[in-house]
């Protein structure tokens, strides 16, 4: 036993900050923090303890047993698991001794009394926890001869994750994860003893948004998911950190590929963004990049048909249409909408050839889906600042739909009790549970509402405590954002100093709008776009990844500008349904098949990055706007994505500091400033009309799954939307005199479409909830995108 | 027969008030669904997640901890034969045998007319009256094959009704507590004075 008075300093010399703890690990004397588990603080120390069932993004179970120690708190050494236990003052910890590592091969060889070894034909072989620490800790033998537990081998417990249960060491990682963090407790263990196994409630699998974590968290190879099932060995992977661009909270990821061929992603534990986490969306979404449908080679019109034909040949006939279009029209008959799903170099090569070589002020990124884009001039709070203030506002849509990593973020700040959730919202969402107050608006109201709640005194009480954050977003595609923006401003007037976090959809929303991908002088948003060009006023419409048939929320202004306007180049990378009617279509990258820089909601920038070959002929989009550029007989300049990263720092305000060489050197990529200038939004006028009381308000919002094009382009996701149907209060479904499952009409001025009906709780009475984009009818037919509000009347067949 | 009856329902209500928390009824809701259909269906399980805001998946683990619950049908008498260390010294295997061709099942089966069901269970803490059984939880010490014979006659005949209710009647106590018994989720720091029902038996 090592002797540890001689090996620390005399008592006066100890430091007197209350939060540093004096403990002796190994002989060494070393400080933790005060209320550190011994574990952590081992392992800050380079010290790591064996273990399974710790995971120090969870609360600590002491379910496995591995990381027992030798501890000695002044009543002799004694056998410690060490992740239940906090460091204390003069507390000598050895996780070397005779008796700790006797221990430690004790637990090994009890884990593995029941377990299959079947490491060979087992997908976690190779990263395996349990394979490495019985390696490293292991008795390399067994005496257990007799007959071990057996179970069905694998079992669905959900459409993307497998069980089996022979191999389970009941960690209570997986079933932790699924109650404390995902807030879904739909695993659980079940019986006792030796019979103790993880199942789901027959009947209610484990379909939570976030169940792929799971499968990276678990210490054995018990949890695999469906997509990567024997694709690899761990050893043959190729690995690059890079970020999730399918949402714009932006979670780090690590892609693995093997030949060339993506394979998965694997959440990276940023402090600042996902904590490690990832939604199954971003996770598994992966399988589209390889997808059959992708568009390989450039393709022209001809005859009414898409040719394959070569870049060069693609390249001219795009030229020739923007040079025809500009001498008919003048550069205002161009018109280039989309742009905010690639990087930032993307999007400033596409802003500088639209701008710059086109000459068209009419360029933007946001599908009239999105948000005023000078809301990014007021004071923005980060991720970390929302999920840490005293009071978080939500004038939002449901984040867990969305933004689902964001709202993990948020329940947690609300169940550690850190924060208080005031939300306003048309439908209850994911985070109503976790509010402290639920205020629910009919469309249109929301000022009224926003009033009302600040005349009451506890709220006020609570909104007068400061460090407020308000998370704002488009809660509903069915209305403008005016009343919406006329609330927060309200709430802004009501608490100064709150801070704004956009909730921003679109991967690279916040980039896209910061480099330049926004209306120039007298330029014509998304909106403003299309309705010029099914006017007739456009003669060349762009679309830079853009569908407005699937994203633009009215349909029918959409089917019309994309008739309208005379010719269309589009650069997607698969024929949906806007592109495939493009007259020339050029074929790009995607994700994980270019580098460059990606910009969240918050405006931190990070890197992703090239980790297989482009698919067949395909480019990312900087290199088709230089090769447009060029073929217009002009010049970006651009070589390379790292000389347009640096011709951003120079030239973009806000962008100064985020240089490669920044970007390089931190983890958690870098924050951009505010903009300096930005586009002046002008809102559409008009207050709500009342509402009939025959009609109901339409509420149309997004579901995590949807036809968007990666998830229906990755084969284990695609058969996950829930199907379009309109959703009704149950008493309001009563008044209609309908049922459960029925299907009805529901008419707008617009238009009518049929679909079956669902009681939903959720639902604000007065109001009728359709998910947006589906399989089924299109309820993008119903809206009226300058109507202030769509109502609908709901009519049995 | 499947959910909580409409009578069991208001009772799991008022079970539920008599806690701060509602998932800290769930056992006492499981042992009424129990008293109800004489097992856990998986229903009564779904129905008590919903009472008590968890999800069924929880509630399931909770239940399949125990092993007094049953989620399989039952017979009307659960014989348990003490198969641990004092009762086998004893003869606890002869009595399980002898119980098997009496009934003509195997341990863990059911009669075909649902009278009983018979399990090898472990030590029921009455060593020293060993070999002993449990039917329905209610004790029989020293039992010989002829002791077994003529209880399990008994009971098949309804002779022992009044002293051994049939499966999943916990205790034939009263479920329901009198309002002037004051008995009832109280915050502690609520409390001024002693409950009623403390002083409710002193004058008498
Ligand atoms: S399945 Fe994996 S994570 Fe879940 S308890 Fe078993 S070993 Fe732990
Ligand atoms: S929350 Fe968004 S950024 Fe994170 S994994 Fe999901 S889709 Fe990707
Ligand atoms: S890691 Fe400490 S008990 Fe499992
Ligand atoms: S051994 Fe049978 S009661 Fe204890």
């Amino acid at each position: 036993m090592t002797d540890t008075k001689s090996g620390t300093e005399p008592e006066a010399a100890v430091p007197v900050d209350p939060n540093v703890v004096s403990v002796t690990l190994n002989g060494r004397a070393i400080e933790a923090q005060k209320g550190e588990l011994v574990i952590a603080a081992a392992q800050r120390h380079g010290v790591y303890i064996p273990r399974f069932c710790y995971h120090e993004r969870m609360s600590s179970v002491g379910m496995c047993r591995m990381c027992i120690c030798e501890v000695d708190t002044g009543r002799g050494p004694q056998l410690t698991p060490t992740c239940m236990v906090a460091v204390a003052p003069n507390m000598v910890i050895d996780t070397e001794s005779e008796m700790t590592k006797n221990v430690q091969q004790g637990i090994l060889e009890l884990l593995l009394a029941n377990h299959p070894l079947d490491c060979p034909v087992c997908d976690k072989g190779g990263e395996c926890p349990l394979q490495d620490q019985a390696f490293s800790h292991g008795p390399g033998e067994s005496r257990y001869i007799e007959e071990k537990r057996h179970f069905e081998k694998p079992i669905p417990i959900s459409d993307l994750v497998y069980l089996d249960r022979e191999r389970c060491i009941l960690c209570d990682r997986c079933t932790r994860f699924a109650d404390e963090v995902a807030g879904d407790a739909l695993i659980s263990f079940t019986s006792r003893g030796n019979e103790t196994h993880i199942t789901t409630f027959p009947d209610e699998p484990f379909s939570s948004y976030f169940s792929g974590n799971t499968v990276q968290i678990c210490p054995v190879g018990a949890l695999t998911a469906k997509p990567y099932r024997f694709k690899a060995r761990p050893w043959d992977l190729a690995q690059q950190e890079s970020t999730c661009t399918t949402c714009s909270v932006g979670c780090r990821i690590v892609i693995d590929s093997s030949r060339d061929e993506v394979l998965r992603y694997m959440g990276v534990d940023s402090e600042p963004v996902n904590h490690g986490w990832l939604c199954d969306r971003g996770r598994f979404n992966f399988e589209s990049t390889k997808s059959a449908d992708r568009v390989l080679q450039p393709l022209v019109r001809e005859h009414d048909e898409l040719h394959e034909v070569s870049w060069n040949e693609a390249l001219a006939a795009a030229a020739s249409i923007i040079e025809e279009a500009k001498a008919a029209g003048g550069a205002a008959g161009v018109a280039v909408i989309g742009g905010a799903r690639g990087t930032n170099e993307d999007a400033y090569a596409w802003a500088r050839l639209a701008h710059e070589v086109i000459g068209t002020p009419n360029v933007y990124s946001q599908m009239g889906d999105g948000l005023p884009a000078d809301l990014l001039r007021l004071d923005r709070a980060t991720i970390d600042e929302t999920a840490s203030a005293t009071t978080i506002v939500l004038l939002a849509p449901d984040l867990k739909e969305e933004l689902p990593v964001l709202y993990l973020r948020l329940r947690e700040a609300a169940e550690k009790k850190r924060s208080r959730i005031i939300e306003f919202t048309p439908k209850q969402t994911g985070l109503t549970r976790h509010a402290w107050r639920s205020i629910s608006y009919e469309p249109g109201s929301q000022v009224a509402a926003v009033n009302e709640a600040l005349a009451d005194a506890e709220i006020a009480a609570q909104l007068a405590k400061g460090d407020v954050v308000v998370v704002f977003g488009r809660a509903n595609l069915a209305e403008t954002i005016t009343a919406s923006v006329q609330a927060l401003h309200r709430l802004l007037a009501a608490a100064p100093g709150t801070k704004l976090l956009p909730a921003f959809r679109r991967g690279n929303s916040v980039g896209a709008l910061q480099v330049g991908l926004r209306p120039g002088a007298g330029g014509l948003d998304t909106r403003g776009v299309l309705q010029a060009a099914a006017d007739g006023k456009i003669d060349c419409l762009v679309l830079v990844g853009a569908d407005p048939l699937a994203d633009f929320p009215d349909t029918e202004l959409a089917r019309r500008g994309l008739a309208g306007a005379r010719r269309t180049i589009a650069v997607d990378t698969f024929l949906t349904g806007s592109s495939a009617r493009a007259d020339v279509v050029l074929p790009a990258c995607a994700f994980g098949e270019k580098d460059g820089t990606t910009t969240n909601l918050e405006g931190r920038v990070s890197n992703v990055v090239r980790q297989v070959s482009p698919a067949g002929n395909t480019r990312p989009d900087w290199m088709i706007a230089s090769g447009l550029a060029t073929a217009l007989g002009s010049d970006l300049g651009y070589a390379n994505v790292g000389e347009i990263t640096l011709d951003i720092a120079i030239n973009v305000p806000g962008f100064d500091h985020v240089t490669s060489a920044a970007l390089a050197a931190s983890a958690d990529g870098v924050l951009s400033g505010t903009p300096t200038a930005i586009w002046p939004v002008t809102l559409l006028e008009g207050t709500a009309p009342e509402r009939n009381s025959y009609d109901l308000r339409l509420v149309i919002s997004r579901t995590l799954y949807d036809q968007a094009v990666g998830t229906a382009t990755s084969p284990s996701l695609a058969h996950l939307p829930r199907g379009s149907a309109v959703h009704l209060h149950p008493l309001d479904l009563a008044r209609v005199g309908t049922a459960d499952g029925v299907e009805v009409k529901v008419r707008s001025a617009r238009a009518t479409i049929v679909l079956p009906v669902v009681a939903d709780a959720s639902v604000v009475r007065g109001t009728a909830w359709l998910p947006w984009n589906n399989p089924g009818p299109n309820p993008g037919e119903l809206i009226d995108c300058f109507a202030a509000v769509n109502d609908v009347r709901i009519e049995n067949l | 027969m499947s959910r909580l009856n409409d009578a069991n329902e208001v009772l799991a209500k008022e079970i539920i008030g008599r806690y701060p928390k509602a998932r800290s009824a769930t056992i006492p809701l499981l042992h009424v669904a129990q008293q109800q259909n004489g097992y856990i269906t998986n229903e009564a399980i779904a129905h008590i997640a919903e009472l008590v805001g968890a999800t069924s998946a929880e509630v399931l683990g909770t239940c399949t901890f125990y092993e007094m619950f049953k989620m399989q049908p039952v017979g009307k008498y659960l014989i348990n034969i003490c198969t641990t260390m004092s009762c086998a010294l004893l003869g606890a295997e002869q009595l399980v045998q002898h119980a098997e061709q009496h009934l003509g099942i195997k341990a863990g089966g059911t009669t075909p007319d649902g009278l009983f069901t018979l399990e090898r269970a472990e030590c029921q803490a009455a060593c020293t009256e060993a070999p002993c059984l449990q039917a329905n939880y209610r004790y029989r010490y020293r039992v010989t094959p002829a002791q077994l014979d003529q209880f399990l006659d008994d009971l098949a005949d309804g002779r022992l009704d009044a002293e051994i209710p049939p499966h999943g009647v916990v205790a034939r106590v009263r479920q329901s507590i009198p309002v002037d018994r004051g008995v009832g989720a109280v915050a502690p720091d609520e409390v001024h004075e002693a409950p009623a029902w403390m002083s409710l038996g002193e004058k008498s």
